[in-house]
C-alpha cells in the first residue's frame, strides 16, 4: 500500500519512513501498556483492600495496612507475594479446595476481576528486606538455616530454597515467597499439610515435604524463614 | 478507496515536507485500532487463563495424578540392583568442615560445586551447576554422590579408552554434563573439587563401590520405553519445575530448575543423555522430595522422553 519508485535513499522518504517507524513504535508501546492495564488493575486492587467493597472485607483489617501480615492472629504477609499464587489461594478459598473459615465468604464474594486486582495490588507492595531486625543466634535459628537453605536429606527433605527460590523469594507461578513470612502463620500451613488438612499443593510436593518434618524443625524453619539471613550466616 | 487516497495523501507529504496534522489523527486512530485488538485478545486470554489454575489445583489432587500417568507410590516401587560390597556410607556434615586453610579450600569446593554459575564461570558452557544432577551438595545417595565416586579412581574408562584420575574424572563432568571446557589439572578450581569430595569421603573404604554410588541400575521395564507415554508423565510430574518445554524456570538469569534439553543443558556425551542413568537417577530422586513416588515404567518412559530431544553435540564427535 506504501509502495514507492523512488529509491531508499532519497531523504524525504526517509522522512517518511522515521516518522512511519516512530508512529509503529508508538502505537506499540500504548498497545501494550494497556493490555497490561486491562488484565490487571492494581489501583482497583489497592481501594478494595483498603476499604472493602458489597460483602467483601477490607484486607487490612486482617493483613495489616501494608500487607504486612499480623503476627498474633498469625494472619499472613501479602506484601510482595507472587500475583499468580495470591490468584490462586483466593480461588481455592472461593471454591473449597482450601480451607479457612475468615477467607472463604470473602474469596467468595470476589469477581474474577476483583481477584486479579487485588492480587495484583499485593504483589506490587514492597516484600521483606534484608536488613529488617536480623535473628539472634541459636541453636534453634542454626537449625532453621539449615534446613532452608541444605534441607534434611537423611530423611529425603529437600531445601525449601531448592523450590521456593534463592533467600525464598519465591519462583512465580507455584512456588510462594516465604521469606518474611509471619512465623505462626507458617508453623500452622506445615501442620495443616502434615495433617491433610490444606492440600492444594501441586503434585501433592509440598505435603511430600512437611510430612518428614519433625514439629522441632517446624518450629525452627517457621522462626527463620520469618527472618532468613541472606549471606548464609545467622547473626 | 482509502488505501489509494491514503497513498496519494503521503505522495503529497512526501513532496510538500511540510507537517500536516493528519498524521496526528493518523497516529492515535492506529494507535486505537491495534490496542483495540490487543485488549480485546488479552480479555479473551485472561477469560480462558482464570479456570485454568484450579485446573492445575485439581489435578494435584491425592490420587488423581497418579491415576493419570499410572504412578502408584510405594506398591511398585523398584527395587536398585547395584552392585553393592560396601555398607552404608555417611558422609560428614558440612557443618563440620575445619576451620583454616585448607577448610577454606574445601568451601570452595563446595561452593563450587553446588554454585557453578558463580564460582567457575570461566569453564562452564551451559545453565547448569554440579548440584543440578549431585542432589544435597554431593552427598545424596543414588545420586551419583562425591564420597563414593572418590576411592574409585584411579580406574581404566571405557569412556576415554585410558586409565583416569579424580581429577580426569571431573574434567569429563565439565566437558560433558557442563558442556563446558575441563579447569586445568592442578589449578584452582580442580584442587578444591578434590578437597571436598576428599573431605567428603573420609573414612570411606578405598576401591569399594559404596552402596548408593552412581544413579541405581532400574530392572527394565515391562514395556519397552515410550516417549510418548512419557510426554504424559512429564506433563504430570516434571514440567510444574522443568517447564512444558523442559528448558527450566529461570529466576534473574539463573536457572532455580535446570533446562534438560536443548543448548542450556548437558550435551550429548553426557552420562545423563543415556536414557539408563537418567532413569535410576528420575526414579530414585524425581520430583525432587518425592523420590521413588514413580513407578519403574513411568521412570523408564520420561526417561526416553526427556534423551529424545536435541541438545549439544558430543565435542568427541565434534572434533573430527
Amino acid at each position: 500500500m506504501f509502495h514507492r519508485k523512488s529509491t531508499c535513499f532519497e531523504p524525504r522518504q526517509r522522512y517518511a519512513d522515521t516518522v512511519r517507524l516512530l508512529a509503529l513504535t508508538a502505537l506499540a508501546v500504548f498497545a501494550n501498556g494497556w493490555a497490561s492495564h486491562a488484565s490487571a488493575d492494581k489501583l482497583a486492587g489497592g481501594v478494595l483492600a483498603q476499604k472493602g467493597g458489597a460483602g467483601i472485607t477490607a484486607c487490612l483489617a486482617c493483613h495489616g495496612a501494608n500487607g504486612e501480615g499480623q503476627a498474633a492472629a498469625g494472619f499472613p504477609r501479602l506484601a510482595g507475594q507472587h500475583q499468580a499464587y495470591l490468584v490462586k489461594q483466593l480461588q481455592a478459598f472461593a471454591n473449597g479446595k482450601r480451607k479457612n473459615a475468615q477467607m472463604e465468604p470473602i474469596a467468595s464474594a470476589l469477581s474474577a476481576q476483583q481477584i486479579n486486582d487485588v492480587a495484583e495490588y499485593y504483589a506490587s507492595l514492597p516484600g521483606w528486606k534484608s536488613d529488617a531486625n536480623p535473628i539472634a543466634s541459636s541453636p534453634q535459628a542454626a537449625l532453621g538455616f539449615k534446613l532452608a537453605t541444605s534441607g534434611n536429606w537423611s530423611k529425603g527433605m529437600p531445601a525449601c530454597f531448592a523450590c521456593h527460590g534463592a533467600s525464598g523469594a519465591g519462583i512465580a507461578p507455584h512456588f510462594p515467597s516465604l521469606s518474611g513470612q509471619i512465623s505462626s502463620y507458617t508453623r500452622a500451613q506445615l501442620k495443616a499439610w502434615q495433617a491433610g488438612t490444606r492440600d492444594n499443593d501441586p503434585q501433592g510436593l509440598m505435603k511430600s515435604v512437611a510430612i518428614k518434618m519433625s514439629d522441632e524443625e517446624i518450629a525452627a524453619v517457621s522462626l527463620y524463614l520469618e527472618n532468613p539471613a541472606l549471606n548464609g550466616k545467622v547473626k | 478507496m482509502m488505501s489509494s487516497w491514503l497513498k496519494n495523501w503521503f505522495q503529497s507529504q512526501k513532496q510538500t515536507r511540510k507537517f500536516h496534522p493528519f498524521w496526528i489523527v493518523l497516529v492515535v486512530m492506529a494507535t486505537l485500532a491495534v490496542g483495540g485488538v490487543v485488549w480485546v485478545a488479552t480479555y479473551l486470554f485472561k477469560v480462558e487463563e482464570v479456570p485454568a489454575v484450579p485446573a492445575v489445583a485439581s489435578s494435584a489432587m491425592p490420587g488423581e495424578a497418579g491415576a493419570q500417568t499410572g504412578n502408584l507410590p510405594a506398591t511398585d516401587k523398584p527395587a536398585p540392583l547395584s552392585v553393592e560390597h560396601g555398607g552404608d556410607f555417611s558422609p560428614p556434615d558440612p557443618e563440620d568442615i575445619p576451620e583454616g586453610e585448607f577448610g577454606d579450600v574445601i568451601r570452595l569446593g563446595k561452593n563450587i560445586f553446588t554454585d557453578t554459575q558463580t564460582y567457575a564461570s570461566a569453564y562452564v558452557g551451559n545453565g547448569l551447576n554440579c548440584v543440578n544432577c549431585h542432589l544435597d551438595a554431593g552427598r545424596k545417595p543414588d545420586s551419583a554422590p562425591l564420597w563414593a565416586s572418590f576411592g574409585m579412581f584411579p580406574a581404566y574408562r571405557d569412556k576415554n579408552k585410558q586409565v583416569n584420575s579424580y581429577e580426569d574424572r571431573l574434567a569429563g563432568c565439565f566437558r560433558f554434563s557442563m558442556n563446558g571446557k575441563a579447569p586445568p589439572l592442578g589449578g584452582k578450581e580442580m584442587i578444591a573439587l578434590t578437597s571436598y569430595s576428599y573431605w567428603l569421603a573420609k573414612g570411606a573404604p578405598i576401591g569399594v563401590a559404596l552402596k548408593g554410588r552412581g544413579y541405581p541400575e532400574l530392572k527394565q521395564p515391562a514395556l519397552a520405553p515410550d516417549e510418548v507415554r512419557g510426554k504424559g508423565v512429564f506433563e504430570a510430574n516434571c514440567a510444574i519445575c522443568h517447564g512444558a518445554d523442559g528448558q527450566g524456570t529461570l529466576v534473574k538469569g539463573r536457572y532455580a530448575f535446570p533446562p534438560l534439553w536443548g543448548g542450556q543443558s548437558f550435551n550429548a556425551g553426557a552420562g545423563m543423555s543415556k536414557i539408563n542413568n537418567a532413569a535410576g537417577f528420575i526414579q530414585a530422586n524425581m520430583p525432587l522430595g518425592q523420590g521413588g513416588s514413580l513407578n519403574l515404567q513411568d521412570a523408564w518412559d520420561v526417561a526416553k522422553f526427556m534423551t529424545s530431544h536435541g541438545r549439544p553435540a558430543d565435542p568427541r564427535l565434534a572434533k573430527k
